[in-house]
């Protein structure tokens, strides 16, 4: 089972190690600096800060321990026929980290809407030119109404790293075979009932807030969209709702069982334009039988005037499955030991959480 | 030679030392300076060569007008001063 979590937060970095049965901070880094997405793998450990004057950073510890800045993903030079591009050619954040599934390499999801690949543990990158240069990419719209789509989920197939899904805010969910080398949009079976009729189950206007897969069946993918749950047995192509979920069906969070296909946890919250959880109190839904039914969790979390969100990449599962881990936007961090039933708060008070990940490997 | 100085809110994540340059533009002032050190270049220019939507360069106290090719012109007498723009309580 993993130890250590590090905590993405809108002022630093904080890692927690797991002591005598308590979680304990054990460090803070980039303090008063927003860190935007968070990967420890490999023996080291990812971090990009989203600095609002000066850009996307990224850094990485290594393993004695040191923190370095490595050079950012960059956008190649904007075209002179872009001019009516609705997207900018210029990092806005680095959303998220994945490990690619080949010594060295890693996937970087960002906004806006370019994903970046290294092959040497973050030293370089390089931007996916076919999926950025698509002229389907015009038609992604940006994330809370803005300008930047953000690729929010990156599934590396277990079996087979040059398989891989992206799920985008707001585009659907996308499918590569031949490592990036062509992709296709794959998801159906989704809906947004908030868009015009003609554009409701149009799969690029889906908004995937967040995917996860099961590691041991990586066909079995579970999605929280804008609209609600769905669950994928192919993979991400062909999508049922989960109208079971309680006690709403809004959330952007979700962790899928690393070994048991049917198991998976959300946080879900009251819709779209208000963003609290419902009745002022914090719960995780879990469902055990495929999303057939729900248990809402409350054990350890504040069931009074509560009004915690929790955002995309801020729950997460261990390996075996009895770990798990959240945060929120008032900086409430939680971790359960027994596959969410009961939840644990260590001391801390921290900021507004984007980002909580347990150290892999 | 023009010389260029850097806010002080840059010294928590990188070095940037006032430095003294030859340069005919501030464009060209910047690129003497990012030769050698080329992580401060993403701090102030985003990714097509532009500054930053967040960060104000001055010459001589009055703010450049082309913010995207950054072609005003810098004498040799003349003081850059990269900043970041204030906003926010």
């Amino acid at each position: 089972m993993a130890d250590r979590i590090h905590v993405g937060t809108r002022k630093g970095l904080f890692e927690l190690v797991r002591r005598e049965g308590a979680w304990e901070v054990v460090d803070a880094q980039f303090l008063g600096d927003p860190v935007s997405a968070v990967l420890a793998a490999d023996d080291a450990v990812y971090a990009a800060l989203d600095l609002g004057h000066f850009g996307a950073k990224l850094w990485r510890r290594d393993r004695a321990g040191t923190w370095s800045e490595l050079a950012a993903p960059m956008f190649p030079t904007k075209p002179e026929d872009g001019e009516d591009d609705p997207h900018p050619w210029s990092l806005g954040k680095i959303w998220v980290f994945e490990p690619g599934g080949v010594a060295g390499r890693l996937w970087a999801g960002t906004m806006p809407g370019g994903l970046f690949r290294s092959d040497d543990g973050g030293e370089s990158w390089s931007l996916n030119e076919t999926l950025w240069r698509m002229p389907e990419r015009r038609k992604w719209n940006g994330v809370a109404g803005g300008e930047q789509p953000g690729i929010g989920s990156v599934l590396v197939d277990p079996r087979n790293p040059r398989d891989i899904r992206i799920g985008v805010s707001t585009a659907g969910v996308w499918a590569t075979t031949d490592e990036g080398a062509s992709w296709k949009l794959i998801n159906h079976g989704m809906y947004a009932e908030y868009m015009p009729p003609e554009l409701r189950e149009d799969p690029i206007s889906q908004d995937v807030h967040r995917l996860s897969r099961c590691a041991a069946h990586p066909e079995v993918v579970w999605c929280q969209h804008h609209n609600g749950v769905f669950r994928s047995e192919d993979g991400g192509a062909n999508w049922r709702e989960v109208s079971a979920i309680r006690p709403a069906k809004f959330g952007f969070a979700v962790a899928a069982h690393p070994t048991d296909p049917k198991t998976a946890w959300f946080v879900p919250a009251i819709k779209d334009e208000r963003r609290i959880p419902v009745d002022g109190k914090v719960v995780v839904a879990r469902t055990r039988d495929g999303g057939r039914s729900f248990e809402v969790l409350t054990k350890g979390l504040p069931q009074r005037h509560a009004y915690d969100l929790v955002w995309r990449h801020a729950l997460d599962v261990d390996a075996s499955g009895e770990r798990l881990a959240f945060g929120s936007t008032s900086g409430g961090l939680w971790i359960s030991e027994d596959g969410g039933d009961s939840w644990t708060m260590p001391e801390a008070r921290l900021p507004p959480i984007a980002a909580v990940r347990f150290a892999l490997g | 030679m023009p010389t260029i100085s850097f806010t002080s809110a840059l010294k928590r994540f990188l070095p940037a030392p006032i430095v003294t340059v030859e340069a005919p533009t501030v464009g060209d002032a910047f690129n003497a300076v990012f030769a050698s050190r080329s992580t401060l270049r993403g701090y102030v220019l985003d990714d097509q060569g532009a500054l930053r939507r967040h960060v104000i360069v001055y010459v001589n106290g009055e703010p450049v007008n082309d913010r995207v090719g950054l072609t005003d012109p810098v004498g040799p007498r003349d003081e850059i001063h990269v900043f970041q723009a204030l906003s926010g309580g």
